[in-house]
């Protein structure tokens, strides 16, 4: 009798278990890449899917632990929407189901129960749910007020770390702090006043409400624009992309041919702790030579090298490329290889011309322990469409944003057609 | 110093070019290929091969009223340079510095080549009206 009770029990208990397993693996296989892989050309074993077309200016996004997709808006929607929700379905294509926040910019995050958005002067912050929603889309607690916004370099990139900050990106409202931007031959300011509230990265607590510059740290300085920056959880340390100068010929054409002009300024990776100084505007980093080097402006004339107090760039890229999503992989989905690693998403340049334009990828930059170790490679491409595009600058899309999903997938925003991606690893 | 010259006698100038564009049915090709020089010069970085600008930071010189309209208003961007101001309901983000530096002939030049290049069709601009608009700047 008592065999017999209990077999059905045992049955339907291995039933419901191997049925609650093939679900959470057909979860997994049901996320199909389009046959197209949504134009890009990825590294063998990858796949992609349009995950959504917005039609909007989609800067930076964040999937919450449920599969949630929030995605940060340049400027609002007609009927004033800053921030777009997004459900997907188990294909991974997803429709837009909501939004909320009347405020253009850049910055989006989750971090521990809450979703932290920027506009180009202050930081909100909204609680979520048990299921990844959002409670308070119309009365957000507003973090950060008051930051500089003289409309260059406004983007207020943000991260967190574990202990409870924010950081925020607050780029230099200037090219290089000449007495008149980006004038010809003119001359850098004498300690430039642009640092006193802009050009680094500032600190504040996740969690106090109306900080301003009095009750926040600034972290960093002498970094002229960041808009990709993460925390590294395996260092326990915060990685920014700096957007090097503009214009070397343009504004000293007796120092500088277009070519130099086109190579030289390098798009920089920084490791920051408190305190650091990456030199912005008394230098760049020359990615050729692999020195900083004095700023034309500041007596610099493409020979001299700059005083050696300023902090190093971990990594460097090819000048101009816009380096506008910064994200370290901590998924099991990808191969061994990128675990740890960064994936840096460069919106493509402009400021190369007359020589061709370079970038609208995103790259893959090796680390091991912590510091980058070995040569990045171009992982997605394509986002321009095609060479002719990516020479003029012509771009369809333009990377900027990253974000990981719960299962590992990479997804990535391009702020020029709305379009949101989503990375997989297919191969068994 | 032949394009002080040129700019000495504004009516004249002003009168002179009109009736000879006329006559030509077009722009003086002269002009434009100065203009395309100085644009490869000092314009071509921010608003591009194409004329086309940069998304959100620097803004197109086609298909704008900016350089198909006034022209006061045009040369004073070159003379002062521009910041915050949309245009066609677009932000455009970077600093346009002065281009003060450039004879009032380099400036006529340059905005007639723009006038009538990456498909715009407008009226040549003169040095002496760029000369008109820098002296009434200075009172």
């Amino acid at each position: 009798m008592k065999s017999t009770l209990l077999r059905p029990l045992l049955l339907s208990t291995v039933l419901v278990g191997s049925l609650s397993l093939y679900a959470l693996t057909n979860k997994g296989t049901t996320v199909v890449a389009d046959p197209d892989n949504a134009g890009l050309k990825l590294p063998t074993g990858f796949g992609a899917l349009v995950v959504a077309e917005t039609g909007a200016r989609t800067r930076h996004l964040t999937v919450t632990p449920q599969g949630n997709i929030y995605v940060k808006l340049n400027r609002p929607t007609k009927d004033g929407k800053g921030i777009l929700v997004l459900h997907e379905a188990p294909t991974g294509k997803a429709t837009v189901t909501g939004g909320f926040g009347s405020y253009g910019g850049t910055g989006i995050a989750t971090k521990d129960g809450y979703l932290y958005a920027s506009s180009d002067q202050e930081v909100f912050r909204y609680k979520l749910d048990a299921k990844g929603e959002v409670t308070n889309p119309a009365q957000p607690e507003k973090i950060i007020t008051g930051l500089i916004n003289r409309r260059q370099h406004e983007s207020k990139s943000i991260a967190l770390d574990n202990a409870g900050n924010i950081y925020v990106n607050i780029g230099a409202y200037s090219n290089s702090c000449q007495v008149k931007d980006r004038q010809k031959g003119s001359l850098g300011q004498p300690n430039c006043p642009v640092l006193d509230s802009a050009g680094g990265i500032w600190q504040f607590r996740a969690d106090k409400l109306n900080q301003g510059y009095g009750s926040g740290t600034r972290y960093a300085t002498g970094l002229r624009n960041v808009v990709g920056l993460d925390w590294n959880q395996q260092v326990n340390g915060l990685f920014v992309m700096q957007h090097g100068r503009d214009q070397l010929h343009d504004t000293f054409p007796e120092l500088y041919d277009t070519k130099q002009s086109a190579e030289r300024p390098a798009e920089c990776l920084y490791a920051l702790k408190k305190g650091d100084n990456a030199g912005w505007p008394y230098l760049y980093y020359d990615p050729i030579q692999r020195k900083k080097m004095l700023a034309p402006e500041y007596g610099g004339d493409g020979k001299k090298e700059a005083d050696p107090k300023y902090l190093e760039p971990a990594a460097a890229y090819p000048a101009h490329m816009a380096p506008n999503g910064l994200l370290f992989y901590t998924g099991t989905m990808f191969p061994e290889k990128y675990r740890n690693g960064a994936f840096i998403a460069f919106h493509g340049s402009w400021n190369r011309a007359p020589e061709p334009q370079k970038g609208y990828y995103v790259v893959f930059q090796p680390f091991k322990d912590g510091k980058p170790a070995g040569d990045w490679e171009v992982f997605a491409d394509n986002f321009a469409g095609s060479p002719e595009k990516i020479a003029t600058g012509r771009a369809d899309h333009k990377p900027c944003g990253l974000a990981q999903g719960p299962d590992g997938s990479l997804y990535v925003s391009d702020d020029k057609a709305g379009t949101i991606y989503r990375i997989v690893y297919n191969k068994k | 110093m032949a394009l002080l010259a040129l700019g000495s006698g504004p009516v004249l100038a002003q009168k002179k070019p009109a009736a000879k564009m006329a006559a030509t049915a077009g722009i003086p090709a002269a002009s434009l290929l100065k203009g395309k020089s100085i644009y490869t010069q000092y314009c071509l970085t921010c608003h591009q091969a194409d004329g086309g600008g940069v998304d959100g930071l620097n803004p197109p010189l086609t298909k704008t009223d900016y350089v198909l309209g006034d022209k006061t208003r045009l040369i004073n961007v070159l003379v002062n340079g521009l910041q915050g101001v949309d245009i066609n309901d677009e932000p455009y983000n970077n600093v346009m510095p002065s281009q003060d530096f450039l004879t009032d002939q380099q400036m006529a030049d340059v905005l007639t080549y723009v006038r009538n290049n990456f498909g715009n069709k407008a009226s040549a601009v003169t040095a002496a009206e760029v000369k008109a608009v820098r002296t009434a700047n200075k009172k």
